[in-house]
């Protein structure tokens, strides 16, 4: 593309201030505008073999996009992503760029990388405000009824697909609202929700039914959907069972699950309480134990609703952070503090039964672990207290039982996920399939996304052609 | 979907009892199961039991105590408005089984709770003696439907204006002394299960009480319902909401029931000053 492109350095993406975001919820990053994006997209050598494409789960075609936006054809890069992206608003926003396809970015080697996830939601945003880019077209309807069950990233991809397939998409989702961990875990300062309503809207407008505040394995069981004529069923319902640590007083007041903080925040609108009825707890010391992406909204959302301190406190090392890299840079501008290898041993509460503090234990990194990371062990005799009020608690989750347990003949794991198929996404129970967390353990939007796109591959064969 | 097809008053204005249209949830549903409802989409999610079910007409009934902003603004709706959320059935249906001479005990909306459960426990064949409590007469609800699901029926109020003047503890007490009781079922404020469950510990009869911890999805996914039973934390939501009543740790409920009280009170007075 441009000359001295070796020049040209890699875009810097307008930001709110860190002391004026950290106490609003309006989403951090500015976004490019065209001629930041146009600069950037000149950074791009345009590779025989792109390394980028092999590190995206997806195989977005990283060039081809790239060069629409070189040459001002911003409704062409769009079209580009969908070819492979059903949410490229969502996942230039919150993929983790530097472990996939800005990873790999051959510019990388010597420069920064060229800024992929920018520039895939720079397309993406434009193409919402103006609503040029080509829509796919539908094909003839096969007649065949198809059950998604849950509307997080993978049952939306589902849905999309199997749409554009012709055939009849029904979503069943539990809550009140579409868009899984994207409504209401994910926070509103990292991925406006009107962004995940406007590609809910879209899959609407293609045909999609959509019943919200419909339980399956409550209201209704997958063998009772099949009576009611559903030819084809996925499940897509994510990991939704939080882990505790399982400590002495984890039952104070003031101890939640990062999964009830950020429901409470996000789709229940805690953070507008009174406006909206749902009480979130605003604690003065806040801790969020863990360090992955769902600790890091904890921990902003905490700061946000008015904390004091903001502790974020995990038991290795900074090297071992899973959170994506752009987190952990916000949450330090924001002024959340990293108490690292350390670990609670109990809580301590008041005689209302309230949280007032926490004990931890230093750590140091010992042998490596079936992981590959260094294993940490506690420091004999290394007791020190954290006062507190609020403890948000965001180690992991696994697999939620509701579902499988009404419905016994599809095989799990002994951890409780569901055995799909990695290829297909088929169960051992005929004409379902899963994908998503349910499937891999809590993963990331576009492995929920490529599983549901290969899911819908397979759907489609068998309603065509047979099991 | 979820509209109101009747409305009733009880206890002076202080219950109210919905028949709502919810035909899928009304085949479904067993006796201790659960919905989830909110007004409207700024509205919280609120629990409440089911307190009967038509699954020819494809109702349920619901009967909730008025007792801060969210049940303030169920009372406000009226015959042909609807929910803007309903969800269910959920929590794990009461386990019924025909164990002898059982015992119901019930106090304030918890009669409604109990009512569905009494009455299966009469239907498997059990000989059924219920015990019901309120402050005073006039907030006791659904006297007469409970008498027709139990064998024997007793009343208690707290200031005597009908029937024993006392607790329904009381009452459990001298019916446990005289005759061997195989199940007591204990369903009211967190006092009445937390005494009935030390009175039947002591004759080792085995006991189970309706846990209402607060909830958000109500589907097992956030933790917010965790009570101790036996050292153990549980959902209620998914593991209960009935527990054995011996093992239940009711102080732990009763303080996290307060959880929110200043948030609470705030939501209410919002809400009479915007309808004053
Ligand atoms: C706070 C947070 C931050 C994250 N940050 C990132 C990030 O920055 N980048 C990234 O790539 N990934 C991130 N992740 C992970 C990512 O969001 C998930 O991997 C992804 O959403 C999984 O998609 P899914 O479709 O499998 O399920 P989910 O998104 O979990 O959606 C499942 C849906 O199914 C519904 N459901 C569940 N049970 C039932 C039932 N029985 N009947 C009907 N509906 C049901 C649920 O209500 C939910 O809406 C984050 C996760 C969290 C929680
Ligand atoms: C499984 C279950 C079944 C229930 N069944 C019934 C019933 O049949 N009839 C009935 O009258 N009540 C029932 N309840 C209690 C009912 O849900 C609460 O009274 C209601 O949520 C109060 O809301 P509010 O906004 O009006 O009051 P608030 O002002 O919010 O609260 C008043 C008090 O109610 C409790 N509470 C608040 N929010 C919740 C919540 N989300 N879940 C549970 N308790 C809460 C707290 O102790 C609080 O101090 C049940 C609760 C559960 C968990
Ligand atoms: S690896 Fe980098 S330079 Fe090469 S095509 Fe991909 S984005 Fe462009
Ligand atoms: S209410 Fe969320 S887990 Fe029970």
């Amino acid at each position: 593309m441009a000359e001295n492109k070796e020049k040209v350095p890699r875009v810097k993406m307008p930001e709110q201030d860190p002391d004026v975001r950290r106490r609003n919820f309006e989403e951090v990053p500015l976004g490019l505008t065209p001629e930041m994006a146009i600069k950037e997209a000149s950074r791009c050598l345009q590779c025989k073999k792109p390394a980028c494409v092999e590190g995206c789960p997806v195989s977005v075609d990283i060039p081809g996009f790239i060069s629409k936006i070189f040459s001002n054809d911003f409704s062409g890069a769009i079209s580009k992503l969908w070819e492979r992206n059903a949410l490229p608003a969502v996942c230039g926003r919150v993929c983790p760029q530097e472990a996939q396809c800005e990873g790999r970015c051959i510019v990388g080697k010597k420069d920064a990388p060229v800024a992929i996830g920018y520039l895939e939601r720079f397309a993406a945003d434009y193409e919402r405000k103006k609503g040029t880019g080509e829509v796919p077209a539908v094909a003839a309807k096969t007649g065949k009824k198809v059950a998604v069950i849950g509307s997080g990233p993978s049952g939306l991809t589902v849905a999309g697909d199997l749409l554009l397939k012709g055939h009849e998409v029904t979503i069943f989702e539990a809550f009140h609202k579409a868009g899984g961990v994207l409504v209401y875990g994910i926070p509103e300062f990292r991925l406006p929700k009107e962004i995940v309503a406007s590609e809910v809207a879209a899959l609407e407008k293609m045909g999609a039914k959509i019943e919200t505040n419909f339980v399956v394995g409550a209201s209704v069981t997958i063998d009772e959907l099949f009576a009611e004529g559903y030819d084809a069923v996925y499940i897509g319902v994510g990991a939704g069972l939080p882990r505790f640590m399982n400590l002495p007083g984890e039952n104070l007041i003031g101890i939640y699950s990062a999964n009830e903080y950020l429901t409470r925040t996000n789709l229940m609108k805690g953070y507008l309480f009174p406006e909206y009825d749902t009480p979130i707890a605003r604690g003065k010391n806040v801790v969020v134990l863990g360090a992955g992406n769902v600790a890091m909204d904890s921990a902003r959302t905490a700061m946000r609703l008015g904390a004091e301190s903001v502790k974020v406190v995990y038991r290795r090392s900074r090297e071992e952070m899973p959170a994506r890299t752009e987190e952990l840079h916000h949450a330090e501008e924001e002024k959340i503090e990293f108490v690292l290898l350390t670990n609670p041993t109990q809580f301590f509460g008041d005689a209302n039964g309230r949280l007032t503090g926490m004990e931890c234990l230093k750590m140091e990194l010992g042998e490596p672990d079936a992981s590959g990371r260094r294993r940490p062990v506690p420091v004999e005799g290394s007791e020190f207290r954290i006062d507190c009020d609020l403890v948000v608690v965001s180690v992991g989750s696994n697999a939620n039982p509701l579902l499988t347990n009404s419905t016994p003949d599809i095989a799990l794991t002994r951890w409780g996920n569901i055995i799909g198929d990695p290829v297909t996404g088929k169960t051992s129970k005929r004409g379902v399939w899963a994908g998503g967390d349910i499937v891999t353990g809590a993963a990331t939007v576009i492995l929920a996304m490529g599983a549901g796109r290969a899911a819908a591959n397979s759907m489609h064969d068998y309603l065509t052609l047979g099991w | 979907m979820a509209k109101i097809t009747a409305r009733e008053e009880m206890a002076q204005g202080t219950i109210i009892l919905n028949e709502i249209e919810a035909p899928r949830i009304s085949r479904k549903a067993k006796p201790g199961q659960f919905v989830i409802l909110q007004a409207d989409e700024k509205g919280e999610r609120v629990p409440l039991t089911m307190a009967d079910t038509n699954p020819e007409k494809g109702t349920i009934t619901i009967i909730y105590m008025v007792v801060g902003k969210s049940t303030a603004r169920f009372r406000d709706l009226n015959v042909g408005d609807e929910y803007f959320a309903l969800i269910g059935p959920l929590g794990k249906p009461t386990h019924i089984e025909k164990v002898g001479k059982v015992v119901c005990v019930g106090g304030g909306t918890g009669i409604a709770v109990l009512h569905p459960i009494t009455r299966a426990l009469k239907d498997a064949g059990n000989e059924v003696t219920t015990i019901l409590g309120s402050r005073t007469y006039d907030l006791l609800i659904m006297e007469e439907k409970m008498r027709a699901a139990s064998h024997t029926l007793h009343i208690c109020t707290d200031d005597g204006s009908h029937g024993h003047h006392g607790f329904v503890t009381n009452v459990l007490k001298d019916i446990l002394e005289k005759e061997k009781i195989d199940l007591v079922v204990a369903i009211g404020p967190i006092p009445m299960m937390k005494f009935c469950s030390l009175i039947t510990k002591e004759k080792n009869v085995p006991t189970f009480v309706s846990l209402n911890p607060i909830m958000v999805d109500g589907t097992g996914m956030c933790g917010c319902c965790r009570v101790s039973v036996g050292g153990t934390t549980k959902f209620a939501c998914v593991d209960g909401p009935e527990f054995d009543g011996h093992k239940v740790d009711f102080d732990e409920l009763a303080k996290r029931l307060a959880s929110y009280l200043e948030d609470e009170k705030k939501s209410l007075e919002a809400y009479k000053k915007s309808n004053a």
